[in-house]
């Protein structure tokens, strides 16, 4: 009976360490912990010129992740590319005149949309369009020689 | 030739198995040709033949694991091959087998081999179940190895096992495929005194397969000898031995030429030799 | 003369499609037997162990070491870039999508496919399987469902191990030898590696490979000619099959989640 006890316990062990490994692939190498689930809502912006801003990109508020790209599409009769953000309900009161901007993190990091409230009385919800936005840098036309790993690695 | 339609047998009981015109085919090879058998309540029938005569295939036929191509076999009243899974499985369970091999579960210990069936087939106490092992395993004389491996166990030993096993369901039929095959006289005396004695201690009916005809001889109460999908001869020990038939007379006197000549279909030997290097 | 070959051709596709269809039929077979171990749960328990617990060694090993080789090789590519902080992400993401699921189910095939196919083979080849038909056990059910379901559940759960594993060992290599720094390693990685198009499709990866590979290990075992020829012969079969459905379905697989 023991020889059957020590499978069980070891079986046990394998599963449980099974379980942590799937855990931990959620929790510590993904982005789970950070992860924008559960209640969002919409609101949309118009750019000029997006760069390499792509879906599930970051949109943050001082630095802080509130929520991600969850559309780009194109408006052809604006010529500008309209872009959907989810924004995670917990951040509900940005300003009306709270304006987007597109940016890089770092000198190779990806693109990200940082929001900056502005000072009005009534509040962005769902649906609402923002209304002041600033492009992204097309860093080719700045920067001439990082451009091209910067596409390599965009690749 | 024996009146096929004969519905109760030699001792005017209902035989336990009833097979009639049982036709079975292997791809091309016919195995079996239409043969009738009956199998006594009570009593040990042996099946005996060269090898490749469909023997084991028999056994399977009569266990339902395999199809006949024509032909009944009737099982204590029941056609075998006319019953759902359930009922087949239920029929398996009143029916003991032993291999040639044993054909024991490597991965389980002489114990829990024997323990198996009831195990799987009936919801007993381990205390009960404990008990009726160790009977049954008395009964074949390896109380002392019931923690042994298969492994561990030599040929005689590992078909004592299987004996055990076999006879674990208390069935009312064992079918034994080639209980001899292979063994040294020890445990060749062993086997065949163990067969002989269960039947009759256990009421048992009990079907030999086997080519070794002394030792199938010395207990079985009725023998059919079966060669090229036919019966060839039938009846107790006694009579057969004293057979007109050439051909049961050569299997049983183990004849080296005979009916079944010692030449395997050639041409001509002269012929074939004159030919010389014109071959091919 | 210009015959042979087309017949040739004939009975090789004829018999390709016949193992096929007795292999979808086993499978029905087989699926048909797992509702019935609930009541039973020690038998799969015990194959968990000698499929799960058995491969859990050289899964260790090899996923320890694919992620350290990972962590060189990566860290001699990006630091041309300048971008050796994003290793983490490199490491990571080529485990989780691809290496975990692929190289385990390619170790879990040698190891625990090769195993049970030479296990059932040499039941069957030692009349196991018949014997336990005539004592009315349907060895479907009490021989391979139990190996089946135990083969499905462990994939999933090696390859996740093997993933973290790989992480670590690349953890190891990338911050503990070549000095990259410890917040970026894993900062950046939890910044790229997306729990539903990563790992989630990931997982789903080792729940398909772990179904067609303990299929495969189980039927060949089971359809193995019962002589020990056939039997070693089954077993490079179960290999040399499972790899390459292992690697043909990786690529539809990640064509059909990755693609866009």
């Amino acid at each position: 009976m023991g020889h059957s006890r020590l499978i069980e316990l070891s079986v046990g062990l394998f599963v449980a360490a099974g379980m942590a490994a799937l855990f931990m692939l959620a929790m510590q190498v993904s982005n789970l912990s950070n992860n924008i689930s559960g209640d969002t809502y919409a609101i949309t912006a118009a750019f000029e010129n997006i760069g390499g801003l792509k879906v599930r990109s970051p949109v943050t508020v001082s630095g802080v992740r509130v929520g991600r790209v969850d559309a780009i599409d194109y408006d052809s009769r604006a010529f500008e590319a309209v872009v959907t953000l989810s924004i995670d309900s917990r951040y509900n009161s940005f300003p009306e005149d709270t304006s987007a901007s597109i940016f890089t993190s770092g000198l190779l990091g990806e693109q990200y949309i940082a929001l900056e409230p502005g000072g009005s009385e009534t509040n962005l919800t769902e649906g609402d369009r923002v209304q002041l936005t600033q492009s992204a840098l097309v860093i080719e036309q700045l920067v001439g020689q990082f451009l091209y790993n910067q596409a390599g690695k965009q690749q | 030739m024996k009146d096929t339609m004969q519905v109760t047998s030699r001792s005017g009981q209902k035989p336990l198995v009833q097979v009639r015109g049982l036709s079975f085919a292997r791809g091309e090879r016919m195995i079996f040709d239409g043969i009738d058998l009956d199998i006594e309540r009570g009593k040990i029938t042996a099946i005996m033949g060269p090898s490749g005569t469909g023997k084991t295939t028999l056994l399977k036929l009569i266990g339902g694991q395999l199809r006949p191509a024509a032909g009944t076999i009737v099982v204590d009243g029941k056609n075998v091959h006319e019953l759902t899974t359930r009922e087949l499985y239920r029929l398996r369970q009143r029916i003991g087998m032993m291999f040639q091999t044993g054909a024991l579960l490597t991965d389980l210990d002489v114990y829990a081999n024997v323990a198996f069936p009831i195990r799987e087939h009936a919801d007993l106490p381990e205390s009960l179940v404990r008990d009726l092992v160790l009977m049954k395993l008395q009964a074949v004389g390896l109380r002392g190895a019931a923690g042994l491996m298969p492994s561990e166990l030599s040929g005689g030993m590992a078909r004592r096992v299987a004996m055990a096993r076999a006879i674990a369901l208390d069935p009312m039929m064992v079918l034994y495929d080639e209980p001899f095959t292979g063994q040294d006289p020890i445990s060749m005396g062993i086997v065949v005194k163990l067969i002989s004695e269960l039947n009759d201690a256990l009421g048992l009916t009990s079907i030999v397969v086997s080519h070794d005809v002394q030792e199938t001889a010395a207990i079985a109460d009725y023998a059919y000898l079966l060669s090229n999908g036919k019966v060839v001869d039938q009846g107790t020990p006694e009579m057969l031995w004293k057979s007109a038939s050439e051909w049961s007379q050569q299997f049983l006197n183990g004849m080296p030429d005979g009916p079944v000549a010692f030449h395997y279909p050639a041409p001509n030997f002269r012929d074939d030799l004159m030919q010389g290097g014109r071959l091919r | 003369m210009i015959l042979d070959p087309l017949q040739l051709l004939g009975r090789k596709g004829l018999g390709f499609f016949g193992r096929l269809g007795r292999g979808h039929l086993f499978l029905m077979q087989t699926l048909a037997g797992v509702p019935a171990l609930v009541l039973r749960p020690g038998l799969v328990i015990k194959q968990l162990y000698s499929v799960g617990v058995l491969t859990l060694l050289i899964i260790l090993v090899s996923g320890l070491f694919v992620g350290m080789v990972l962590g060189l090789q990566g860290y001699n590519t990006l630091v041309d870039f300048g971008a050796e902080e994003s290793l983490g992400v490199v490491v990571a993401l080529s485990l989780v999508r691809e290496l975990g699921p692929v190289v385990s189910a390619l170790l879990f095939a040698g190891r625990a496919g090769s195993a049970l196919t030479a296990e059932i083979g040499l039941m069957k080849a030692t009349e196991q399987l018949s014997g336990m038909e005539m004592m009315a056990v349907d060895p479907m059910r009490r021989i391979v469902a139990p190996r089946f379901v135990a083969g499905f559940i462990s994939m999933p759960l090696l390859a996740a191990i093997f993933s973290i594993v790989g992480v670590y060992g690349g953890y190891f290599v990338g911050v503990g030898l070549l000095g990259i720094d410890d917040g970026a390693f894993w900062s950046q990685m939890q910044a790229k590696v997306d729990l539903s198009d990563d790992v989630y499709n990931g997982v789903i990866k080792s729940f398909v490979f772990g179904f067609v590979a303990v299929w495969i290990a189980v039927f060949e075992g089971y359809d193995a000619v019962p002589t020990s020829e056939g039997v070693s012969r089954a077993t490079t079969r179960t290999v040399v099959h499972t790899a390459l459905a292992v690697l043909g379905l990786d690529f539809v697989l990640t064509a059909l989640m990755f693609g866009d």
